[in-house]
């Protein structure tokens, strides 16, 4: 693959983007890798994390759950979890996506639950008032008016997978990390060529989801986003 | 050491059959978990391991800390600099850990210099943002106040600002902790040890009760680290209640 002794340096990089366009076939298809390991588990993370944290929300319940639930799982170890999960299932495909379903699942569930159990209590009295049953209020108050504080969830936890899929390699998991971790077979710019579009990977998740969250959310809710918020790093450290 | 760089990636097609001709059954038929392996290799296995995870987690928190500690003020006292700062930052904390560490080692080579430099790396975008939130949210009152006893701007810092910004500040620390202890583990790819390098080693041969025992020591580490930093937040801050960041 040719030397590349230098280290960082520009070069380095421009010879990260030459490797990506001499090999693009094999970076789309550790790409393709890494979304299929990414998506099954935000899946899988949604289905049980959405759920039972707008269930809470609603009943306003379980608040000492839902809310430490994030604050235990931005302390776990990625690694450790994944090896935890090795450890117990063997190494392959679902086993990893399982450990990262239990990184991605307590962001979106404390912020489900924030967001539900935060909706302004005079529009559910309003919405009760006018005679709406329970579900009604839900689907037709209670979600709408949450949808842009869930989806913040969702979002963080989405783009932790995103980054966190490239320690999957390590355990089988395939995607970009393969690329990342065989410096002895890609050299250095196998290296970066894999770091940048992870990286890359992580912002365009990022940017889908504020996109179908604005979609989302109620017109009258809308707002634009202030400079502050988009100095805000969208990548979590793996 | 070098061999580390090569490492063989797992593949999908199974467990590698572990062998191991000596210990017990439960070892040599890799079973769940084997507290006997587990507590025999303890002080010579785990115990260094989560001695070095801790000094490489202690010592990026505390160059980290003083690092954006100093940058903090810097953007505090001038508002031009919080832009760049930020920006620096921020592109340092998306670099993914694999490779980070790997880069670092045509510099550095593998040795714990390298590790740090990456762990350092990643605490300061979380530091300085807390640290510039903290400063910055100090009420006007106060300030005004302590112009009005006559306070130097260098005692204000120290006596009013840095005080009140306190609670931030922990809260920074707690989350630059916790998220070095992650990143620790992946470290071990580049031979540095702590408590990554049983993992890897359970990736190479197989062995459960060594994924298991890697993986919970330093989820434990985390969790207990968690709680301590929220017991110390609230005792160096007994007047502000805990404010989560």
């Amino acid at each position: 693959m040719g030397a590349y002794e230098g280290g960082l340096s520009m070069h380095s990089i421009i010879d990260a983007f030459q490797f990506i366009g001499d090999n693009l076939h094999f970076m789309l298809t550790k790409t393709l890798e890494h979304l299929a390991l990414s998506g099954a588990a935000i899946a899988v993370a949604l289905v049980i994390a959405i759920p039972l944290g707008v269930t809470l929300g609603h009943l306003h319940k379980g608040s000492f759950l839902a809310i430490n639930a994030s604050n235990i799982g931005r302390a776990l170890p990625s690694l450790a979890i994944i090896s935890i999960g090795i450890g117990i299932l063997g190494i392959g495909f679902i086993n990893v996506m399982v450990a990262m379903v239990v990184l991605a699942v307590p962001p979106m569930l404390t912020n489900a639950y924030v967001a539900v159990d935060g909706v302004d209590p005079d529009a559910v009295e309003a919405a009760r008032a006018v005679g709406m049953s329970p579900g009604q209020v839900l689907w037709t108050v209670e979600i709408p008016l949450a949808v842009p504080l869930m989806f913040a969830g969702i979002r963080t936890g989405a783009v932790y997978v995103v980054a966190t899929a490239t320690l999957a390699a390590i355990a089988g998991g395939g995607g970009l990390g393969d690329v990342i971790v065989n410096q002895a077979s890609y050299g250095t710019a196998g290296v970066i060529a894999g770091a940048l579009m992870v990286t890359a990977l992580a912002f365009l998740v990022e940017g889908l989801f504020a996109v179908i969250q604005r979609l989302l959310t109620p017109r009258a809710l809308r707002h634009e986003e202030g400079p502050a918020e988009l100095l805000a790093p969208v990548v979590e450290a793996t | 050491m070098l061999a580390q760089l090569a490492l063989p990636i797992a593949q999908g097609g199974g467990p590698v059959i572990p062998t191991f001709n000596r210990g017990s059954d439960c070892v040599r038929e890799n079973r769940q978990f084997c507290w006997d392996w587990f507590s025999s290799h303890w002080s010579s296995t785990f115990q260094p391991r989560l001695i070095e995870h801790i000094e490489l987690t202690a010592i990026a928190v505390g160059i980290g800390f003083v690092i954006a500690f100093v940058a903090a003020l810097a953007a505090y006292r001038w508002d031009w600099a919080v832009n760049p700062a930020t920006a620096v930052f921020a592109l340092l904390y998306t670099i993914p850990s694999l490779a980070f560490f790997q880069l670092m080692v045509p510099f550095t080579g593998l040795t714990r210099l390298s590790a740090e430099i990456a762990l350092v790396s990643y605490t300061l975008l979380i530091l300085f943002r807390n640290m510039l939130t903290g400063l910055r949210e100090v009420p006007p009152d106060a300030l005004e106040a302590a112009q009005a006893m006559g306070l130097t701007r260098r005692q204000t810092l120290w006596r009013v600002e840095l005080p009140l910004a306190l609670p931030a500040i922990m809260a920074g620390i707690r989350i630059a902790t916790v998220t070095t202890i992650s990143l620790a583990t992946v470290a071990a790819f580049i031979g540095v040890g702590g408590l990554g390098e049983p993992i890897f080693n359970a990736i190479q041969d197989g062995f459960k009760t060594q994924f298991i025992a890697a993986g919970v020591l330093a989820v434990l580490l985390a969790l207990v680290t968690d709680a301590l930093l929220v017991v110390l937040q609230r005792v160096l801050s007994p007047w502000a209640r805990t404010r989560a960041a």
